[in-house]
């Protein structure tokens, strides 16, 4: 155990799990249809000052869930980067453009997903791979925005990260994008909520160590959006924050708000290194 | 040790998990195997299941059956509310009699599979499978 | 209907004659088990993909019978032997009285 806070955990899981945890391979290699090769484990960043190694949340999931990721076939995930491609052959909105119309295939966005969140000069303010689809919508098709981590933008995000899968996470932290992601860096080391947790009581200092019946994570979001098996969905990077943020029993930021954008923009770049492999499965 | 107020905490709170644990089965699943086998014995040669010892999420479990030869193989959930999960009916162009799917279990149970062959008999396979309670999971 | 329901099959383009050859299905389906509550306490009415076939030149390889145990987007693998060239058709079978059909050519040598 690597601090006091799981030594505690540890005892409440001894309770409540008397026949042990899931066990995963962490020296398993993550190969998609034998032919993207992904990279679950790399160098740490040199911005990241308390970790040597970064890993991939698949290295900690259960033998069964990992497999499902490694065969396009059997990721359940890949079903929603169909409707995406559907989503990106459709004209919709007063200009009568889709996505294909000015991009061409959506394989041209390969790379992409991987320098998001990113400054967007024009508007002065870091974007989300998100906020810039829905830019794109309202400014370039003359369309509706579409909902915050709601199906049409999950399933277009599913696709823009699925032709990106492979390719290191690669999002820029200085510059005009520094003030945002020290206000990330800042929110991710804040304790909240009842249980007073900050981001790296669990996912820095107590990564692979057991949470209950939980294999903890570095909390790296390289995978988003990911297919939960917990509500066999894609879930975006936002709501998964909430979601953390709620379990230490705090009121949490909304999604698309500002603190959850410079979180999101600061937690990328924790996997700089990585590879894209949305849309993930995880547990 | 000493217990501070945060240890008694987290241990109240595992206390409290524990005596629902280990899960209750609900249902009778000898009904559903007399519907299928009217009855007869059955026997455990011929037949496998694979499942995982642990499941990380019961949303989703891999289960796996094979019975070379069988006309039909039905699996069960001895612990779920409704124990039936489905039955595979394998025809003439089948290419073997297995079958892989993923299934929902509402908590630790066995797992039973029970393969009807053409002479009338039956052979069955079950395995526990420990549905685990997450930590958080956000 | 179910929304957004898409069938998905993979099936490998040729085979040599008599070859067993293994097949993967995915439906998109929420696979509501009419085991759940809504947040006003109402229970939510089962809806599930309750049967799935396929079928080889009209010869039967596999009718399965699902129930509400079955995971979201439910997913079957199964093996299948190939005589000759011809087509696979898969048939999943809504509550709702839907059917959803999709077709594989495979090609014999």
């Amino acid at each position: 155990m690597k601090t006091k806070l799981l030594a505690t955990a540890s005892i409440c899981a001894a309770l409540t799990v008397p026949f042990g945890t899931v066990m995963a391979d962490e020296d398993a290699n993550l190969i998609i249809d034998g032919e993207i090769e992904i990279t679950v484990r790399a160098p740490a960043p040199d911005h990241l000052e308390n970790l040597d190694e970064i890993f991939s949340g698949w290295v900690y999931r259960a033998t069964e869930t990992q497999a499902l990721q490694a065969d396009d076939f059997e990721n359940p995930g890949m079903i929603f980067v169909d409707s995406g491609h559907d989503l990106w052959n459709t004209v919709e909105g007063e200009a009568g453009e889709s996505c294909a119309s000015c991009h061409g295939d959506a394989e041209e966005m390969a790379g992409v997903a991987a320098t998001y969140p990113k400054w967007n000069d024009a508007t002065e303010e870091v974007r989300t791979i998100s906020m810039q689809i829905n830019a794109c919508r309202t400014e370039q098709m003359g369309a509706e925005e579409w909902n915050l981590d709601k199906s049409e933008l999950l399933n277009m995000t599913a696709l823009l990260a699925s032709v990106s899968r492979g390719m290191p996470v690669n999002v820029a932290i200085d510059g005009p994008a520094q003030a945002t992601w020290e206000m990330g860096r800042d929110l991710y080391y804040t304790r909240t909520g009842q249980l007073d947790l900050s981001c790296a009581n669990c996912h820095e200092d107590n990564y692979g160590n057991n949470i209950r019946a939980d294999h903890l994570s570095q909390g790296q979001i390289n995978g988003f959006p990911t297919y939960r098996l917990k509500n066999a969905r894609l879930n975006g990077v936002h709501s998964r924050f909430r979601g953390c943020v709620r379990d230490t029993r705090a009121e949490t930021y909304s999604v698309g708000s500002p603190e959850f954008v410079a979180l999101e923009l600061y937690v990328m770049s924790r996997g700089n290194g990585l590879s894209i492999e949305g849309p993930s499965v995880r547990n | 040790m000493n217990f501070t107020r945060r240890n008694t905490l987290w241990m109240a709170m595992g206390t409290a998990i524990a005596t629902v644990l280990p899960f209750k089965a609900f249902a009778d699943v000898d009904a559903d195997i007399a519907a299928f086998t009217g009855g007869a014995d059955v026997g455990s040669e011929g037949i496998t299941l694979v499942a995982p010892e642990i499941a990380e999420n019961g949303n989703t479990v891999p289960v796996e059956v094979n019975a070379p030869g069988a006309e039909a193989i039905m699996i069960l959930a001895a612990g779920n509310p409704t124990p039936a999960v489905g039955t595979f009916n394998f025809g003439p162009l089948a290419g073997s009699q297995f079958a892989s799917t993923r299934i929902r279990l509402a908590g630790t149970q066995d797992v039973v599979a029970i393969a009807r062959m053409p002479d009338g008999s039956f052979v069955q396979a079950s395995q526990e499978v420990k549905v685990t309670i997450g930590g958080c999971g956000g | 209907m179910a929304d957004n329901v898409t069938p998905r099959v993979r099936v490998p383009r040729d085979a040599t004659a008599g070859e067993t050859i293994t097949i993967k299905t995915l439906i998109s389906h929420p696979m509501e088990s009419g085991q759940r509550k809504d947040g006003d306490g109402n229970t939510i009415p089962r809806s599930i993909i309750n049967r799935f076939t396929c079928e080889f030149n009209g010869e039967m390889v596999i009718d399965v019978t699902l129930e509400p145990a079955i995971s979201t987007n439910p997913f079957v693998e199964f093996e299948a032997v190939v005589p000759e060239s011809g087509s696979f058709v898969f048939t999943w079978y809504d509550d709702d009285g839907d059917v959803y059909t999709e077709t594989k050519e495979i090609a014999v040598s």
